[in-house]
């Protein structure tokens, strides 16, 4: 692996989801995801759209997974706080293997409260739902974790959560 | 008084038959002869498509109400040879509207959207939604860009507006409003298993 660890982040997490066969990217925008999204559009091998709403993203991976398709969903922090219900009542029952991208805002030079309130509640939400989640923080780990958690996903049939760190992306700068 | 649909509003002026949900999901399932998959919301709208027959490429949400859109679009996407159809109650679909801007934008021609509309949110107690008085569900649809909708102004229309849709050329919307009689089945209770019938019922290799 010390040969992709040069790439940036971005890249070596789309190089991971396009050698685990995962075609449908569908986000939320945010601003430390941009180079992701952007590089996900410019590469044919992905179908690539925005949904108004993160529980519309992740009906959408689990409709496509059903059919056969693999997806994830990209999204910040105060989009997963949009999604408990969907995994409660839809993703977590049903054993869908739903891969989430959350890009870390709250945390490590936070400028809003607001952000840095729904940051709180996004862990521990995941854990009272026993859904598997990493905090990825380093790009020496990134294609390790990344690479053999959507393995595990789809051999488990059980979701999981990539919550990547400011100490990865660089996160949002304040701007003033 | 019953729960009757009595409609008021933008809706009314429509002059639209007052029809029933469960006659309505007969003649739509009837239609279905080419494996076409079927997401139902939860609720009233599910237990009567249980009622008239548990074909395996029927998937019935349990819970995340109003994913059933987005959910019908993720089937649409993944297997572009089967037409989809996303059968929705109006307050289901008033909880997430920006889905039918997100269909319009990805336009998969083998999808349909159906509605029932009963102007309530009949199974927490018949309390009116915004399409009981002034939300035109059909023109919303429109607003967000699905020049192909439509409401059904009697079973006959339906019929023909539904065998349209389900022949290509989507994504379509047709709505019908309905009367107030509640769900006549009653759904499984077994996510995993009905997640694992449908994915049979539809071949899906993952």
């Amino acid at each position: 692996m010390t040969e992709t660890t040069t790439l940036p982040w971005h890249e070596i997490v789309l190089a991971r989801l396009k050698a685990n066969g995962v075609k449908l990217i569908v986000y939320v925008p945010d601003r430390v995801l941009t180079v992701l999204i952007k590089a996900l559009h410019a590469d044919s091998y992905f179908t690539v759209f925005a949904a108004t709403r993160e529980e519309e993203a992740i009906g959408i991976v689990t409709g496509a997974l059903m059919g056969g398709l693999r997806g994830a969903v990209l999204m910040q922090t105060s989009g997963f706080a949009t999604l408990p219900n969907a995994l409660a009542s839809l993703v977590v029952p049903s054993q869908i293997p739903a891969l989430m991208f959350v890009s870390e805002r709250g945390t490590l030079g936070e400028f809003n409260l607001g952000q840095a309130m729904v940051c709180r509640t996004m862990r521990p939400v995941l854990d009272a739902l026993g859904v598997e989640n990493h905090t990825i923080t380093r790009d020496d780990e990134l294609e390790f974790i990344i690479d053999r958690s959507i393995k595990q996903a789809y051999a488990t049939k059980a979701p999981v959560a990539f919550i990547l760190s400011p100490l990865l992306t660089g996160g949002k700068v304040f701007a003033s | 008084m019953s729960n009757e649909s009595q409609h008021r509003g933008p809706v009314a002026l429509h002059n639209l038959k007052v029809m029933n949900r469960l006659a309505l999901t007969k003649r739509m399932v009837a239609h279905l002869k080419q494996g076409e998959a079927v997401i139902g919301g939860i609720g009233n709208t599910n237990f009567d498509l249980w009622e008239v027959g548990q074909r395996p490429e029927n998937f019935y949400m349990l819970g995340s109400m109003g994913l059933a859109v987005p959910i019908a679009l993720g089937v649409a996407i993944a297997q572009p040879q089967r037409h989809v159809v996303a059968l929705e109650g109006d307050g289901s679909l008033l909880m997430q509207l920006g889905c039918l801007a997100t269909v319009a934008v990805q336009a998969p021609k083998n999808l349909t959207i159906v509605v029932w509309d009963n102007g309530l949110y009949q199974i927490t107690g018949s309390q009116p939604t915004a399409s009981h008085t002034t939300a035109d569900l059909v023109a919303m649809a429109r607003g967000a860009g699905l020049a192909k909708s439509s409401w059904a102004a009697d079973e006959d229309e339906f019929d023909r507006q539904f065998a349209e849709a389900i022949a290509g050329g989507g994504p379509t919307l047709i709505a019908a409003r309905i009367d107030g009689e509640p769900g006549v089945g009653k759904t499984d209770r077994d996510p995993v298993q009905i997640r694992t019938n449908f994915m049979r019922g539809i071949a899906a290799q993952k």
